[in-house]
């Protein structure tokens, strides 16, 4: 179980993935952003620009709405470290981190949820209807969303008889045919759709929304200024960037290192941020073409993406 | 050695008992109390013991109940429920001390809580049927009287109590027809008799008796749709007494099932055990979505519990599901799962209660729609709530994550099996868990967040300090547990095998690997909280540094944003009633709202509105349904019965007499 790798590569691959993580999310969302814009007409700012708006963020004061306790400050560090705990425990460039024998797929769902509760608290600690308010239908859609995934993480599970993230990757590169069965297919979009109503995308949230009464996760962090901003953000990034190259590694999982060496790693670093890049491109793409949904109308998808899950475990019992 | 520790255990709950029937006003409390902690640090004695040995412990005397004797016997199994009680017990004692009112410290209640806490340590250890009911019956009687001591000052007491003694007294009767029907058709009444004779039972005896146990052991535990009476009688009884139904005397009614089902019957056919699994999910459901609705602080923490006694009927239903499709590891596994989960459930949950009693002293009200800003008012008993929560929503690295992990992997692992009942009924229940697990979610962060965090939402919450010292000691050894379990599970899982595998099957071999981690044996991937917990320390002590390495000015306290208004009140922000709305407008088939809008218009002119008053209300299905109609049925029959004794003597005569030629042609 324990890993074979040398100590050194399995280091770097847990700095690398720390890294690739911090760096990549917020540049994952310029890109996303710059796509929207160039189908909008319009040029759109440049891709590094939440890298930059972070670095403003970082010197700007740290305020403090003054009914608050001490859970405010407390919540965006608590996003963050989950989300940097996942990138080093999970399998976004090789199949072998070093701690990739404690990477759970069930452990990773709630270690993301851990982050949810935690903003959750955030928004509600700031004594406004706005933070209770967001705090409220962030968790709404959170807890309907459950179900879909936890489900669709069986059906991957199935197959591969562990629910451990790298030996799903491990099997079913050497099942190649696995990926076209239809549980597998049926598994990706309910993860597609969840995934979107997680990080608060379209049609479930909308990102570049501000002060409007359909908001929900704006609403909960409006209150954050500062460094806590931008840890705000950078957390929602980094939760697309792990929940992208996760999405990509489980069902597209070639390229990925599957030995140590820097050519691998070099090979597994490059295909999986163009994997997350694809991803960005087509999930900005989908979303020029939809609007938001309205928010009663949010549980049905979710209750699509759980029957798509079911019959995607009965599938893979059927068709292993 | 192991019986005369039981004995002892007994004798000090007894004397405890007598010493708050008798002692004199100023000691009575601190003497029972500390008499009650000494018959469970006993209890605790024998049964870690019990477990560490595996000796089982015999008590056996003709004289105390007639005609059958008390025999008392306790193993492996009992011992984990012995265990679990003497905590909670141990606990809610310490936080007694500091706990005044609701009339917890009156001479009856004094005397009768002693007896509830010993009759927790001794249900698991009764060896007959006789035995059992009379201690279940103690058991029933005394929490009844515990749930009344505050009967004179609120009315809503005097109701929750009626539907407690209607259910408790429908449940009894259910145990005594199963455990007679079986007692009779093996010709022995102590269990052993039983277990060795149920093998030659026909079928349908086993069948009606385990359905019977069933009833009767589920409506205990506030199985659905048997729970009407626990969300309202656990919130009306006094706080250390809400903490022992919930995370003690609940836990029994699973004990009841396993032990039947499991021990005595041998295990049984599928249906059984889907039908144990429907209604786990059903509780599940039913009773996660209601405490995510509800805004009273105690109510939701009571269906909470019939959610979490579903998670437990689910693990129960699929080991029997998988030990008769012939998976004897994977049953281990999933009865383990079930049997950690009780324990888990009852360190988080009677830390939660007793945290939340202290929050209800501390501002008279339970309402959470009349708290707000606590965790600065009340820091320990705040934080100590906090951490309940995160265990009871599943959070690692916190209890209650590894109870559901492990519940989880043996359904997974349960799946590839060519039986199709298992394979419909799998994920079907990692749905219900994980539907369970999100609302939980939710409802934790409605507990606390409304409850604990913002403004004040009145006076009391804001003039709120914090309680007696004893109090947090109470809660927070339970709190303190649930971190431990949740890091180092090591230190239980070895004992709930030995106690699963005391009712299951000896012979099978250890499924779980060790140490640190949890997972099965051979299979690839464990769980590791420790590793988790650590790592999560690690990550935001490391963001907390960069933050203040970026950043080194105080943080500015500042007023929230508005909308441009100038002033915020508190009863601008979101309340627990709004916090659940759209919840209840997604499941409102289910939870069939009543709304009531009142408007009074200025008698001048319609246009201009005088006064509005708004209420709204969650209906229970079940009670609407079930119940409403049963009663009309009990009441109408009463009053067609009424007309047959009218008090004439040569009517009774006949009565009499018709009875006895019904007796006879039935034996003859």
């Amino acid at each position: 179980m324990r890993t074979t790798w040398p100590v050194v590569s399995v280091v770097a691959i847990s700095l690398l993935q720390v890294l690739g993580v911090v760096l990549g999310g917020p540049l994952l969302l310029g890109l996303m952003r710059k796509v929207r814009c160039r189908l909008e007409g319009r040029i759109g700012p440049p891709i590094r620009q939440p890298l930059l708006d972070l670095r403003k963020l970082t010197r700007r004061e740290r305020t403090r709405p003054d009914q608050a306790s001490w859970i405010f400050p407390f919540a965006p560090l608590v996003l963050v470290a989950t989300t940097l705990v996942i990138a080093v425990i999970a399998p976004l460039l090789a199949t072998d981190p070093g701690f990739g024998w404690s990477a759970d797929l069930f452990a990773v769902v709630y270690l993301l949820l851990i982050g949810s509760v935690a903003l959750a608290l955030g928004g509600l600690d700031t004594g406004t209807a706005f933070g209770g308010m967001g705090a409220s239908r962030a968790m709404t859609v959170g807890a309907l969303s459950e179900p879909a995934l936890l489900v669709a993480v069986l059906a991957l599970s199935v197959p591969a008889h562990s629910s451990n993230v790298p030996t799903i990757i491990t099997r079913s590169l050497s099942h190649p045919l696995w990926l076209a069965t239809p549980g597998r297919l049926l598994a990706l979009v309910a993860f597609m759709i969840v995934i979107v109503a997680e990080s608060g995308r379209l049609p479930v949230d909308n990102p570049s929304t501000h002060l409007e009464l359909t908001m929900i996760h704006e609403a909960m962090v409006l209150e954050y200024a500062g460094p806590d901003l931008a840890l705000v953000k950078l957390g929602e990034s980094m939760r697309l960037a792990v929940l992208f190259a996760l999405f990509a590694n489980l069902f597209i999982p070639w390229g990925i290192a599957t030995a140590p060496g820097a050519g691998h790693l070099a090979l597994g670093l490059v295909t999986t941020m163009a994997k997350v890049a694809a991803l960005g491109v087509g999930l900005a793409s989908f979303e020029v073409a939809v609007a938001k949904l309205r928010l009663f109308r949010v549980p049905e998808l979710m209750a699509g993406a759980f029957v798509l899950s079911v019959l995607a475990v009965i599938s893979a019992l059927v068709v292993p | 050695m192991t019986g005369a520790l039981l004995v002892a255990t007994a004798l000090l709950g007894l004397a405890a008992s007598l010493a708050g029937a008798i002692a004199p006003g100023r000691i009575r409390t601190l003497l029972s109390s500390v008499l009650t902690i000494a018959s469970c640090g006993f209890g605790l004695a024998v049964a870690t013991e019990v477990l560490h040995t595996g000796h089982v412990a015999v008590v056996h005397t003709d004289r105390l109940l007639p005609l059958s004797g008390f025999s008392l016997m306790l193993d492996r199994f009992g011992a984990l429920f012995v265990a679990v009680s003497a905590v909670v017990g141990i606990c809610a004692m310490v936080f007694r001390l500091g706990y005044d009112g609701h009339g917890l410290s009156s001479r009856t209640a004094s005397s009768v809580l002693p007896l509830f806490v010993t009759t927790l340590l001794l249900v698991p250890t009764a060896a007959s049927v006789t035995t059992f009911l009379f201690l279940w019956e103690l058991m029933a009687v005394s929490s009844l009287l515990l749930v009344l001591v505050d009967h004179r000052r609120r009315p809503e007491v005097q109701e929750a109590a009626q539907w407690y003694a209607v259910m408790t007294q429908f449940g009894a009767a259910a145990l005594l027809l199963g455990l007679v029907l079986l007692a009779t058709r093996t010709g022995g009444q102590s269990f052993a008799a039983i277990a060795a004779g149920s093998a030659h039972l026909p079928s349908w005896v086993k069948s009606s008796a385990f359905v019977l146990v069933v009833i009767g052991f589920g409506s205990k535990a506030g199985m659905v749709p048997l729970h009407v009476w626990l969300p309202r009688a656990h919130p009306e009884a006094p706080g250390p007494v809400s903490a022992l139904m919930s995370a003690a005397m609940v836990n029994l009614g699973i004990y009841g099932i396993v032990r039947v089902g499991d021990g005595l019957l041998g295990g049984g056919p599928v249906w059984w055990w889907l039908l144990v699994m429907t209604l786990g999910a059903l509780s599940a459901l039913f009773g996660s979505l209601h405490s995510a609705t509800s805004t009273d602080l105690k109510r939701l923490l009571a269906y909470s519990t019939t959610d979490n006694v579903g998670l437990m009927l689910l693990g129960v239903g699929a080991s029997g599901l998988f030990a008769s499709a012939g998976h004897q590891s994977l049953a281990l596994v999933a009865l383990a799962a079930a049997l950690l989960h009780v324990v888990f459930h009852a360190v988080f949950k009677g830390s939660l209660f007793l945290t939340a009693s202290s929050i209800q002293q501390a501002t008279g009200t339970r309402d959470l729609d009349q708290l707000g800003g606590l965790l600065k008012r009340m820091p320990v008993t705040g934080s100590l709530f906090l951490v309940g929560g995160l265990s009871i929503a599943a959070l690692p690295p916190l209890c209650g994550f590894v109870s559901e992990w492990l519940l989880l992997q043996a359904m997974l692992h349960g799946l590839p099996s060519s039986n199709p009942a298992i394979a419909v009924a799998m994920p079907i229940g990692v749905g219900v868990l994980a539907l369970t697990g999100g609302l939980t979610a939710l409802t934790f962060v409605k507990a606390a967040g409304i409850g604990l965090l913002g403004r004040p939402r009145t006076k009391p919450a804001a003039q709120a300090g914090e309680v007696h010292e004893s109090m947090w000691i109470g809660a927070g050894v339970l709190a303190t547990l649930c971190l431990v379990f949740g890091v180092a599970p090591f230190l239980v899982i070895p004992a709930v095998l030995d106690a699963a595998r005391n009712v299951i099957g000896t012979h099978i071999p250890d499924p779980l690997v060790g140490g640190w981690q949890v997972g099965l044996s051979g299979i690839h991937g464990v769980l590791a909280p420790g590793l988790l917990g650590l790592g999560l320390l690690v990550a935001v002590s490391l963001v907390a540094g960069a933050r203040r390495l970026v950043q080194r000015a105080a943080v500015r306290r500042t007023e929230a944003w508005g909308c441009g208004r100038e002033v915020q009140t508190a009863r601008m922000q979101y309340t627990a009633t709004s916090f659940g709305e759209p919840l209840t407008r997604v499941f409102e088939d289910v939870l069939s709202p009543s709304h009531d809008l009142d408007v009074s218009h200025v008698a001048e002119s319609r246009y201009y509105v005088e006064a509005a008053t708004f209420h709204t209300s969650l209906n229970d299905g079940f009670e609407r349904h079930l119940y409403r109609p049963a009663a009309g049925g009990l009441r109408w029959w009463g009053t067609i019965a009424r007309r047959v004794p009218n008090g004439s003597v040569h009517r009774y005569l006949a009565f009499g007499l018709v009875a006895l030629i019904v007796v006879l042609v039935v034996v003859a």
